[in-house]
């Protein structure tokens, strides 16, 4: 059940920093949104914002909307605990369970919510693991360690443990800059695939990935070091790649800064 | 650049441009060291000798400095000056070496060879009960219950304090509150043991108990909790951020994040910790004398009566002054030191039991 995100005047601040400014955007359901933009203009911290993981940053504070459908997750009464289990992320560096084995570590977010059938649990790794195009590298060695695969493979056990607890959407914090173009492709072809499924919103440096598996850019900047960093232009990914409104993003895609 | 930066006073002549030094120059043997050592221990004994020294110590030493100039002064003469230093720091570091464990070798050479006249089944099972100093017979078995019964209660008492205090300190405190434990474990990390005593002495005395096992496990739990604090503290710290997060990202409330991530990947290290503070509780005496009092007999009530533990049962037969009681605190010694040991391996075993698995 993909949902559409839809922010709006969103700040986020480290204790008195503001680290983006009054961001306003919409996602769309069912498509890959890429944000790119030079390094320290605020796409991790307008990533975390989206699924309440930037308050556990000490200090870290958010002003601002946003709706995931009809519902604030940043209303009074959302207990940010049940958002991240709807908005699941994945993580630069892939970061399997070291005390876990393949199998457990995707199993981790249902067995430690505690909100699972047993039976069930063995049909949900194995559906997780396939969706990630993992199963049949890992099916003779499900109780083998995560941290024994190759990255690539990591990388991939990481998404298949994002989508085995179902969310609506998925955060990708430059799933890809620790891996080798072959894992990078095999990742790519998956972010494909699991765009059917899911709303899925993407950070990378790579403009070639932003141009191959997105169907929105988002292009952020800051005016200096320092400076709180702001969206400056959101589009179709071909618009933004042939024909951005905005000179500043067409210096940064031909690469004459950041 | 080798020639700005190497600082070295060299007075050779700069070679000629044409002629590049070779790459292989002249080395010592690999056993070199050995033969340096030969000879150097033969030359300290030798002066020793001549010149009427008694202590071993001073043998030692003056071979040792010995070692140390001669395999500088020879690697100088047939390799150079960098790999004379090279090799001076070498010896440094094996000198040191053998300093610091040759008093830890000959202690527990004498334990084992004093200890094991006495040890055997009987002085494991047996009491002190009606035995005079003078006679070989008695045992230990009194005193090892003491202790299994203090160190272990200390231990259930200590162990989640200090841990719950850890995680309190590494996953939620902040401000003021944390500042203040943090300042009162490095406190009470700095109390001496006789101090731990006489605060439960006092307690004891206001609140008009009498001594048992209990009180000196009380005070043997002041000793610990800190180090159990401290060492869980080091161990949770280097849990990294980005498994708390991807446990968190998933939707888990961070209780749980504690208590199914955080606390198995550190696992290994805080047993280890937790044995560590163990072994150094169970060989306090001071507050065992103070609070617990010491027993001849039998008392397997930890909460009632006088007791006795390892330690205070070394230090009681030591006072007697005669063979059989020596004879009796040597075994007991070893008593305590293969307790120790035992505790270690276990936590050893435990900790690569429990680590997290890097291999396929
Ligand atoms: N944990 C943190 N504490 C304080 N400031 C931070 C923290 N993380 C990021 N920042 C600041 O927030 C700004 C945005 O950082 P980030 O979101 O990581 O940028 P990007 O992902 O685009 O490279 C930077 O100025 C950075 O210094
Ligand atoms: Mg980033």
């Amino acid at each position: 059940m993909a949902k559409r995100i839809d922010v709006s005047g969103l700040s986020a601040y480290y204790g008195s920093h503001k680290a983006i400014d009054d961001i306003s955007m919409t996602v769309e359901p069912r498509s890959v949104t890429a944000f790119i933009g030079p390094s320290g203009c605020g796409k991790s911290t307008f990533l975390r914002t989206l699924n309440r993981m930037h308050e556990v940053t000490p200090g870290g504070r958010v002003e601002g909307k946003v709706m995931l459908d009809d519902e604030n997750l940043y209303g009074s009464s959302v207990d940010p605990v049940t958002v991240r289990r709807t908005v699941g992320m994945v993580f630069q560096r892939p970061n399997p369970f070291p005390t876990m084995s393949i199998f457990d570590n995707v199993a981790a977010g249902l067995r430690l919510n505690g909100s699972y059938k047993k039976n069930e649990l063995a049909g949900v790794v194995e559906r997780s693991l396939r969706g990630a195009n993992l199963w049949d590298e890992v099916k003779d060695r499900l109780n083998k360690p995560g941290s024994g695969l190759s990255g690539g493979q990591q990388q991939r056990l990481c998404i298949a443990r994002a989508i085995a607890v179902e969310p609506d959407v998925l955060l990708m914090d430059e799933p890809c800059s620790a891996l080798d173009p072959i894992s990078t492709l095999a990742i790519e072809d998956l972010i494909s695939e699991l765009k059917e499924r899911f709303t899925i919103v993407i950070v990378t440096h790579n403009m070639q990935q932003a141009a191959r598996v997105s169907d929105r850019t988002a292009f952020f900047n800051l005016a200096a070091v320092g400076q709180p960093g702001k969206l400056i232009e959101i589009d179709e990914t071909d618009r933004i790649f042939s024909n951005p409104s905005v000179q500043a993003t067409e210096d940064y895609i031909s690469g004459r800064f950041g | 650049m080798s020639h700005a930066t190497t600082g070295l006073k060299d007075h050779r002549p700069a070679p000629a441009p044409a002629a590049r030094p070779s790459l292989s120059s002249r080395s010592l043997p690999r056993l070199a060291p050995l033969g340096f050592a030969a000879v150097s221990i033969a030359l300290g004994v030798g002066v020793s000798l001549a010149a009427g020294w008694h202590s071993r110590t001073q043998w030692g030493l003056l071979s040792a400095l010995i070692f140390l100039a001669v395999s500088y002064a020879v690697t100088t003469a047939v390799e150079n000056q960098r790999q004379a230093r090279d090799r001076l720091a070498t010896s440094v570091v094996w000198v040191c070496f053998l300093v610091a464990v040759v008093p830890l070798v000959s202690l527990l050479w004498t334990t084992v060879s004093r200890g094991v006249e006495r040890l055997d089944g009987y002085f494991l099972s047996h009491s002190m009960a009606g035995v005079l100093g003078w006679e070989a017979s008695g045992g230990v078995y009194h005193a090892l219950i003491g202790t299994l019964e203090q160190v272990g209660i200390a231990t259930v008492l200590s162990a989640p304090i200090g841990l719950l205090t850890a995680v309190y300190l590494v996953e939620y405190g902040r401000g003021a509150l944390a500042r203040a434990v943090t300042f009162f474990v490095d406190v009470m990390t700095g109390i001496p043991s006789i101090v731990a005593g006489l605060f439960i002495l006092s307690i004891m005395l206001i609140a008009g108990l009498e001594p048992s096992g209990l009180m000196g496990a009380l005070a043997l739990s002041i000793l610990m909790i800190p180090v159990v604090v401290r060492s869980t503290e080091e161990m949770l710290k280097l849990v990294p951020n980005e498994l708390r997060e991807a446990a968190l990202a998933l939707g888990v409330p961070k209780w749980r994040v504690i208590l199914k991530v955080v606390l198995p990947t550190a696992i290994g290290g805080i047993t280890t910790g937790v044995m560590l503070a163990i072994a150094r509780i169970a060989g306090e005496t001071a507050p065992i004398i103070l609070v617990v009092f010491g027993n001849q007999l039998i008392n397997t009530n930890p909460f009632a009566g006088e007791q006795s533990s390892l330690p205070f049962y070394i230090y009681e037969q030591y006072k007697i002054g005669e063979v059989a009681a020596y004879d009796r605190a040597w075994a007991a010694a070893l008593v305590l030191i293969a307790f120790v040991m035992i505790l270690n391996l276990v936590a050893r075993g435990i900790a690569r039991w429990k680590a997290p698995k890097t291999s396929r």
